[in-house]
C-alpha cells in the first residue's frame, strides 16, 4: 500500500527521490489537483445552469463557445473586472479573511481525496478524520462572512448557515463512523480498499444499516454544502443572497468556487465510502499506468454521477423551512445515524464482519450440499 | 513527516490562487467608491442601526448540543477504528460492550434534549415535561 504519490512513483520507476524531488513532485501534483478542482468548480457552475435549463425546458448559456461551455471563463473575467465594494461599517479584516478561509479549507481537504490507488496525494492514517476537520473550516468562513458584513441579511444568513452546518455535521460524522467500523481503519486507502469492483462488495450493500447510512450521509452532505433543498443560508427569495450579500467581485467568486468544489469533494467521498471508490474488476489495477487511469475514470464517473444527482435535487425540490430543517436533523437523521452505528457494530459482531451478500452465498452453498 | 507535506502545499497553493486573483483584480478593476455604494444593502433604504444586535438564543442552544455530540463522536473515532482488529483477535465483545454503553449515554442525551424541547426550533413550553407534569397542557 502506497503512503503518498511520491512513494508510488518511486516504486513504479524504481528510483528513490531526495527531499528536493519529493517537494517538486508534491508541488506539481498538488498544483495539478488544485487546478483540476478549480476547473471542476467552474464547470460545475456551467453544469448547474445547463441542467437547470434542461429541467425547466430552457436553453441555458449557449453564446460563449460551443454550447456555451466557456461561460464560466466569461464569468470569471467579469468578476475580475468588478469593483471591490466593502461596506463602510463592516469589520474589514474578517470581511477579507472569510472567503479565503472557505477556499483554503476546501483545497486543503483535497489532500486525502482517493482518486486512485497510486495517485492519492497523501494517504494519511487519519484520512477521513482530517477530511471532516478540513471541510469544517468552510462553516467558519461562512459564519464570519455573514457576521463581518454588518448587514442584517448577511447576519441572518451567516447565523442560519452556522446552525445548519454544525447540526448536520453530527449525522454525517456518525454515519462515517459506522463505515469506519466496517472497514477497520481511518485512512482512505483502507476505506476504499476494503470494497470490491462490483456492487455486491460495496459498503452500501454491506448490511441494511449502511444502506440507510448512505442516504443519511447524502442528505447531511447536501445540507453541509448549503445546497437546495437546504439552502436557507443563502435563500434568495427571503434573505437577498444570505451570507454573501455584501461580497462582490473576486471575493464572491471565492465563495462560489469553494461551494462547488466542496460539493464535488463530498460527492467523491460518498462514492469512495459507499459506492466502491476507485476499485476496478478483473485485476486490471495491476497493469501499471493503464490500471491507474482506469481507476481514475471509474472514480470520477461515480463522483460526477452523484454531482448530477445533487444538481437534479436542487432543481426538483422546494426549499425547506428553517424549523423543519432542524427537526429533520435532530429528530430524524441523528437518531437514525446513532441506531445505524449500533446496528453496524452488532452486525459486525454477530456475523463476523461478513457482508449480506457473503452470508447469502454461504447459505446457498450450504443448502446445495 | 513528509506525508503531511501536501496539506501545507495545498494551503500554499490556495493562498497563491487567492492573492494572485486579488492582485490581478486590483490592477484592472475600477475603483470609485462613494458613500452610498459602501452602505450595507437593506433593500434600497438607509440601514437603521447595526446588524450586530442580539440574536435568537436558539442558535446558542443548537451550538451547545452540537458541541456535546461532536466531542463524543470524536471520542468514538479511535474505538471504532480498532474494532475490526479486536474482532479478528477474538476480543471484540469488550469493545462492542463499551461502544454500546457509550452510545447508550449519547442516546439518553438525545432523549433528554428531545423531552426538554431543545430540539424544536421554536421552543414550545407545552412540550416541556415540567409543564406537562403540572397538568397545564
Amino acid at each position: 500500500m502506497n503512503e503518498t504519490i511520491v512513494s508510488y512513483l518511486g516504486e513504479t520507476l524504481g528510483y528513490s527521490f531526495n527531499w528536493a524531488g519529493t517537494l517538486a513532485i508534491f508541488f506539481i501534483a498538488s498544483l495539478v489537483l488544485a487546478s483540476i478542482m478549480a476547473l471542476i468548480g467552474g464547470l460545475g457552475t456551467y453544469a448547474e445552469r445547463k441542467i437547470s435549463a434542461d429541467i425547466q425546458m430552457r436553453y441555458g448559456p449557449n453564446r460563449v463557445g460551443p454550447y456555451g461551455i466557456l461561460q464560466f471563463l466569461a464569468d470569471g473575467v467579469k468578476m475580475l473586472l468588478k469593483e471591490d465594494c466593502i461596506p463602510r461599517d463592516s469589520d474589514r479584516f474578517i470581511f477579507k479573511l472569510s472567503p479565503m478561509l472557505c477556499l483554503v479549507g476546501v483545497l486543503a481537504s483535497l489532500a486525502v481525496l482517493p482518486t486512485s490507488s497510486g495517485f492519492i496525494l497523501a494517504n494519511l492514517n487519519v484520512g477521513i478524520f482530517y477530511l471532516l476537520g478540513a471541510t469544517s473550516v468552510v462553516g467558519v468562513g461562512i459564519f464570519l462572512g455573514g457576521y463581518s458584513s454588518n448587514s442584517k441579511w448577511a447576519m441572518l444568513g451567516g447565523m442560519r448557515g452556522a446552525a445548519q452546518i454544525i447540526s448536520y455535521e453530527v449525522p454525517v460524522t456518525l454515519t462515517i463512523l459506522s463505515i469506519v467500523l466496517i472497514a477497520g481503519g481511518l485512512s482512505m486507502n483502507t476505506l476504499v480498499g476494503g470494497q470490491g469492483a462490483f456492487p455486491n462488495d460495496w459498503y452500501i450493500f454491506h448490511n441494511p444499516f449502511s444502506f440507510i447510512g448512505f442516504f443519511v450521509y447524502f442528505i447531511g452532505s447536501l445540507a453541509e454544502t448549503n445546497r437546495a433543498p437546504f439552502d436557507i443560508p443563502e435563500a434568495e427569495s427571503e434573505l437577498v443572497s444570505g451570507y454573501h450579500t455584501e461580497f462582490s467581485g473576486m471575493r464572491f467568486a471565492f465563495f462560489a468556487l469553494s461551494e462547488y468544489i466542496e460539493v464535488f469533494v463530498l460527492c467523491a467521498i460518498a462514492a469512495a465510502l459507499f459506492l466502491g471508490g476507485y476499485n476496478i474488476p478483473f485485476g486490471l489495477q495491476e497493469h501499471g499506468l493503464l490500471g491507474q487511469l482506469l481507476q481514475l475514470a471509474v472514480f470520477f464517473t461515480k463522483s460526477f454521477f452523484l454531482y448530477y444527482v445533487v444538481i437534479w435535487i436542487r432543481w426538483t425540490l422546494p426549499r425547506m423551512r428553517v424549523d423543519h430543517l432542524m427537526i429533520l436533523c435532530w429528530k430524524y437523521l441523528t437518531p437514525i445515524a446513532l441506531l445505524n452505528l449500533v446496528g453496524t457494530a452488532v452486525w459486525m459482531y454477530c456475523f463476523d464482519g461478513k457482508s449480506f451478500y457473503m452470508i447469502l452465498k454461504q447459505l446457498f452453498v450450504a443448502s446445495g450440499q | 513527516m513528509d506525508v503531511y507535506l501536501p496539506i501545507f502545499l495545498l494551503i500554499f497553493i490556495a493562498l497563491l490562487i487567492i492573492f494572485g486573483a486579488l492582485i490581478l483584480s486590483y490592477l484592472i478593476r475600477p475603483s470609485n467608491p462613494s458613500l452610498i455604494k459602501q452602505t450595507a444593502y437593506e433593500c434600497g433604504e438607509l440601514p437603521v442601526g447595526t446588524a450586530w444586535a442580539n440574536f435568537n438564543v436558539r442558535f446558542y442552544v443548537v451550538a451547545l448540543v452540537f458541541i456535546i455530540f461532536d466531542v463524543e463522536s470524536a471520542l468514538m473515532f479511535p474505538v471504532v477504528a480498532v474494532y475490526k482488529r479486536f474482532l479478528q483477535l477474538g476480543s471484540g465483545g469488550a469493545v462492542l460492550l463499551s461502544l454500546l454503553v457509550f452510545i447508550g449515554v449519547l442516546i439518553q442525551g438525545v432523549i433528554y434534549c428531545w423531552r426538554k424541547g431543545d430540539l424544536d426550533w421554536i421552543k414550545s413550553y407545552r412540550t416541556s415535561s415540567d409543564v406537562r407534569a403540572k397538568g397545564l397542557k
